[in-house]
Parts: structure tokens; sequence; C-alpha cells
């Protein structure tokens, strides 16, 4: 993966896929503790402490169309090569919380990348889930929430190529604002 | 300062996009749309795949073309990826496999608006030793 934001895209697969109805992103950058945090926190039907023990094994993964699973385990990577780590925790029936910690000021911290466009197409193909995402930085915190976009759009629906343009618009003009990296 | 976009800004595109809409075929139903689907998993993001949607998502709106762009999981093609399954209204959905900006330009001209077949299909009776 080239970003952070090819990461997060595929991580909010696996709650889609888990069948979340709400799914939160959180990214905390704090340079004075020299932290960069993205926890992802979903409603879906969750694991069992076994299957937590072997997620970030590359030949681990529980679907059936192929034997690897590497999303989780590349994101590790990622994050143990800036000095962090990941970690997940999960119910069954609950939901699962997956939270990585990067070196902010480390080298190989990946750029944030188009987090404006993965958060819009993920969010217009699955209108029938509820996103929300939170990005702290020192300078300010932008949320966006797609119950809030559904209630200004009523019947238009959330995958219309207008409305996908304006949640790329929203999310990059605020993340700029308060100088995401 | 620069203008920062909101939520008020949603409200004009809505009004916008429902002009447009009765112009359009309002009662369009998702069958009667060209369907698209882009494998997004770990295999499709690493090849590509999140461009090959933004592409399509752009150009089929630009070429006027009624479409639904979704994402999907993993179909087991990761060696062909980025995957796009197309389904053209009345016709069987199609798989075509190693998809750039430029092979999703050929598929919008090509298959979705004449129905012309494409070298990299990847045919749907393909099995797996496991699926037997």
């Amino acid at each position: 993966m080239k970003d952070l934001a090819l990461h997060i895209l595929d991580i909010l697969q696996n709650s889609v896929t888990a069948g979340a109805t709400l799914i939160k992103l959180q990214i905390d950058e704090i340079p004075d503790n020299d932290e960069y945090q993205v926890k992802f926190t979903d409603n879906g039907k969750g694991i069992d402490a076994e299957m937590v023990k072997h997620i970030t094994d590359p030949f681990f993964t529980t679907r059936s169309t192929r034997k690897v699973g590497l999303g989780l385990s590349l994101l590790k990577q990622n994050a143990e090569r800036t000095g962090g780590s990941i970690r997940v925790h999960s119910q069954p029936g609950i939901g699962t919380e997956v939270v990585a910690g990067f070196g902010y000021s480390h080298i190989d911290r990946l750029p944030i990348g188009d987090i404006a466009g993965v958060l819009a197409l993920t969010v217009s193909s699955c209108p029938e889930i509820e996103f929300k995402y939170t990005h702290h930085t020192p300078q300010g915190t932008f949320v966006f929430d797609t119950a809030e976009i559904k209630d200004t759009l009523c019947d238009l629906a959330i995958s219309n190529p207008m409305v996908i343009a304006f949640m790329k618009d929203l999310i990059r003009d605020n993340l700029k604002e308060i100088k995401a990296s | 300062m620069t203008k920062i976009t909101s939520l008020a800004d949603l409200r004009k595109i809505k009004a916008d996009v429902e002009t447009k809409m009765s112009l359009r075929e309002r009662s369009e139903t998702p069958e009667s749309m060209v369907q698209i689907r882009v494998a997004m998993a770990t295999c499709g993001i690493a090849s590509g795949a999140k461009i090959v949607m933004d592409y399509l998502i752009t150009e089929m709106e630009k070429r006027n073309i009624p479409a639904v762009v979704t994402q999907t999981g993993c179909m087991g093609y990761c060696y062909a990826e980025p995957t796009i399954e197309v389904t053209r209204p009345g016709h069987q959905p199609l798989v075509f496999g190693y998809v750039d900006s430029k092979k999703a330009d050929l598929i919008i001209e090509k298959y979705i608006k004449n129905g012309e077949l494409l070298d990299g299909i990847i045919p749907v009776n393909y099995e797996n030793i496991e699926g037997k």
C-alpha cells in the first residue's frame, strides 16, 4: 500500500464484510508525543479471541475465496516500521476495534494520501451503513458524519456522482484547514 | 480566506441534481442501469482499484451513461487485479481483469456502449481445484 488512505480503504472493507451498520474511523495526530494513531471501530459481527490471535498472520483469513489475508498484516508491517504497533479487540456479536499506532515523525510513516476519495468511495458504495470520521490535529478537529449528509440529502442517493464529488471537496477542504498530514 | 466546502453547499448541489434528474428519467431502477462492481480487497487496492473506481464514476457521469458503480470484495482473481464486473441491463455479468484507466475507457466505449467483447474477460465457468 502506498499511503494510509489505501490501508484505510482496505480495513474499512473488513467492517463492511462483517455486517456493521456503524463504522467509526478516528485519526489522532499528536506530534508532541510523536504519535499518529488510526482507530477503526465497528458494530459488526466480531471475531473470537482465538481468531484475534491469528489476525495478523498473513496465511489466516476468514474468507473462502483464497487462502491468504494480507490486509491487517500489511498494516501491522507498516506500523511497526515506524516504531508503532497494531492492537485488535473484538467481541463476537458486539464489534471490533483496530488501533494502528505510527511514529509521527518517522521517515517511514506513510503519507495520508487521498483519504477524501477513499471515504467518498466507501460511503457511496455502502449507502445503508453510517460512517463517522473524526480527525484531530493540534490545529483542530474535523468530523464527517454520513448521518448528517443523509439528513440533508433526504431521498437523493448518496451514490450520486455529484454528491460523491461534494463529499471529496468537503473532506479535502476541512482537512487542509486543520493541516492534516 | 479561501472558501471551505460545507453542508450548506450540499443543499445547493441537491437542488441542482434534482433539476437535472427530472430531465433524465427519474424512475431509473438499478436493474435498468449499467452496474459495475470493482473488486476492492487488499489485492485489488494494492493494484490500483481505487484509481479505476474513481475513473469509472467520473467517466460514466461525464459520458452520460446511467450507472451504479460499487465496491465488492475479492472475487478470487487476485492474479488479474484490478478486476471489475460489468452487468449491462438484461445481460449476464462479465468480469474483466487487469483493468487500468485505459482499459476502463475501452470497456466503456466498446462493451458498455456497444456490447462488443474485449480481451481480458475472465470466463465465469472457470473453477479452481478447490471449487470442484
